[in-house]
């Protein structure tokens, strides 16, 4: 019955994604000016018969459903346009960036999971403690904070002042790495290249942290409110009466009950990793999807916009998906 | 008088009241939180320093002399009093164009939250009133709106649209009334079925006018609460669009835009590109120390993340 209802959580994503290709299809017609022009990133020196040709290739001259329909079918074929700016198809130029864009969401993720764990328990556990205010304040400083100057900030004061971390790339020069997965950290570990390894996570560190600062401020928050709701309720009474240590009251059973609304709540947050992710990549020169979207808008690389921003929907559609499976099997009252 | 204007006249000299008494003890309330008093105390800071911007600084926001270039702060070996945050690249006072920036800032950012408040909160209780084919369309909309994350579909939108004031308030509120939307909707859903909707309509008003004088007055409250928490958020966008090109364009002072161009002289002049951050910080914090202060005192059950 589970899986039925699975299913049935799966497919609703569809007209989802529908949507989201329609309404990036929309965005592209925003721009004011010719659409054969903005195809050909204005670059173009062309010719009256070839943007007659070249409109008539793009299906310009059809009314606007039948564009739609040819852009539904190329999406759903895979095909995202073409980049005439760099000369390669759209999907090619997402796909050789994807793996560090990964890599760096990832760490990030980890980075505030790392963080906001622990924090949010025991800021719970040992509530209006010393350490609970200024955990609390500390989040609080976290959400306000503009990801762009924390990363400045940690540049100036990581990489230029103390020198101990690198501040940018992925990689330093002369570093010989051969790749398997495309995520730097995850192929030095595999191929045994111990150097690579230490040079990688270093580059890794400072954008992790720039990113999943914000993150781990909200989870923190929302970790402690949920656990501090749980800890008072009969339940946990009932474990502690029956001679259980508190740790075990706190772990098994309290944390259980209190990751659900968390969990939702990491879902929700992976969209703000993933644009933040544009702004992280761009203060640190990280080689991925980020900075060849910045890079895109910079050079008015539109289909390349294009494709990008549905990429990143579509991710959030299916990230969030995942989220609400894994909800069912953590919260047994919850059917879907 | 007529029989009506009396009875109005009535209710609104017991509301008038009822406000009175209410201001008092969010007064007293304030006055018992003393950080969100702090905070409240900045935000009216940075609003007054929008407002009389060319009153309190004495340079040019926009021209600069290339002979003071990079001034270091004051407090710093070489720094002069009369720039005390330094200059910049261009010999611009960094504290004057903070100020200005201000006024980018809260303009974008309370534009964009009273348009997205206005719009999300009438087509909410529109939606959750009516129900219906209005309530459908509009829910799937807004359903698929939330499956852009923010910042991509602003930048999304202001990639196409060009970057500028107009389109940057429009993009943010384009995404912004989704969430006022459902909390409109959801409180209306709440308050539809209750006993004084009923009464109102036995006595003759129409649904319009019930929707504005009896139910709204209810919704009101968290949707302040909400609006103040989205003001902070607001601003951080509008910087980050700034910082990567496509929201205010030099040379306007904007923060965002301020730290992307500090970013190029960090090794020699790290000033820069941190004040106009920490000016961000600072309002930000503020706002929403307010925010969720407010929050606290109107309505503690609400628990809006």
């Amino acid at each position: 019955m589970r899986a039925v209802k699975i299913l049935e959580r799966v497919l609703s994503t569809l007209p989802i994604m529908l949507g989201v290709a329609i309404i990036v299809f929309f965005f592209i017609r925003l721009t004011p000016g010719d659409p054969v022009d903005i195809m050909m990133g204005r670059g173009g020196a062309v010719s009256a018969a070839e943007i007659e040709q070249l409109r008539h290739q793009f299906h310009l001259d059809q009314p606007l459903y039948v564009q739609l329909w040819y852009f539904l079918r190329d999406v759903s074929r895979g095909n995202l346009g073409y980049s005439y700016i760099r000369n390669k198809p759209v999907v090619e130029l997402l796909a050789e960036r994807l793996p560090a864009t990964i890599e760096l969401t990832l760490g990030s993720l980890l980075v505030s999971l790392i963080i906001a764990t622990p924090i949010g328990i025991l800021s719970a556990v040992r509530q209006n403690s010393l350490l609970d205010r200024f955990s609390m304040a500390g989040a609080f400083l976290g959400i306000s904070m503009p990801g762009f100057w924390l990363g400045i900030i940690l540049i100036l004061l990581f990489a230029v002042h103390l020198q101990w971390l690198p501040a940018q790339g992925r990689l330093s020069y002369g570093l010989p790495l051969r790749e398997l997965t495309g995520l730097h950290v995850l192929d030095s570990l595999l191929r045994g290249n111990m150097p690579a390894l230490a040079n990688s996570i270093k580059h890794l560190l400072l954008p992790s942290v720039t990113l999943g600062a914000g993150v781990a401020a909200i989870v923190a928050r929302v970790l402690r409110s949920s656990m501090l709701e749980v800890l008072r309720s009969d339940y946990i009474k009932l474990a502690r009466s029956k001679g259980a240590t508190e740790w075990r009251v706190v772990i098994r059973h309290a944390l259980r009950n209190a990751l659900i609304p968390t969990v939702t709540v990491v879902g929700l947050q992976f969209g703000v990793l993933l644009g933040g992710n544009m702004i992280v990549e761009a203060v640190f020169s990280w080689p991925g999807l980020g900075r060849l979207v910045v890079d895109a808008i910079f050079n008015r690389d539109f289909p390349l916009i294009q494709g990008a921003v549905m990429i990143y929907a579509i991710t959030f559609v299916l990230v969030n998906l995942v989220v609400d499976v894994l909800y069912t099997y953590l919260n047994p009252q919850i059917t879907l | 008088m007529p029989a009506k204007a009396i009875y109005w006249g009535e209710v609104w000299r017991i509301r008038l009241r009822l406000w009175r008494g209410r201001l008092a003890e969010f007064g007293y309330a304030l006055w018992q939180r003393p950080v969100v008093l702090l905070g409240g105390i900045v935000v009216a800071a940075f609003l007054l320093a929008a407002l009389l911007a060319e009153q309190v600084t004495i340079h040019n926001p926009m021209r600069g002399s290339l002979l003071l270039r990079f001034e270091p702060p004051a407090w710093h070996a070489g720094g002069k009093w009369a720039y005390p945050l330094g200059t910049d690249d261009q010999g611009r006072d960094l504290l004057t164009r903070i100020i200005f920036g201000t006024r980018v800032s809260l303009v974008v950012g309370l534009l964009t939250v009273g348009i997205s408040v206005a719009a999300g909160t009438v087509l909410g209780a529109a939606a959750g009133y009516y129900r219906g084919w209005l309530d459908e369309l509009l829910s799937r909309f807004a359903d698929l709106l939330l499956a852009f994350p923010f910042l991509i579909f602003a930048i999304g939108v202001m990639a196409f649209l060009g970057p500028g004031f107009v389109n940057l308030v429009m993009a943010l509120a384009f995404k912004g009334w989704v969430e006022f939307f459902r909390l409109a909707r959801g409180e209306m859903l709440a308050e539809r079925t209750k006993e004084y909707v009923f009464a109102a309509r036995v006595a003759g008003q129409g649904h319009a006018a019930i929707i504005a004088s009896e139910i709204l007055p209810n919704i009101i409250q968290s949707v302040f609460v909400l609006s103040t928490l989205r003001l902070g958020y607001m601003i951080i966008m509008e910087a980050s669009l700034s910082f990567i090109g496509l929201g205010i364009q030099p040379p306007t002072p904007a923060w965002g835009s301020m730290v992307a161009s500090g970013r190029d002289y960090m090794l020699r002049a790290w000033w820069v590109a941190t004040f106009p951050g920490v000016a961000i910080l600072l309002l930000v914090m503020a706002i929403n120390v307010f925010g969720e202060g407010l929050r606290d005192i109107l309505d503690p059950r609400l628990k809006i993340e």
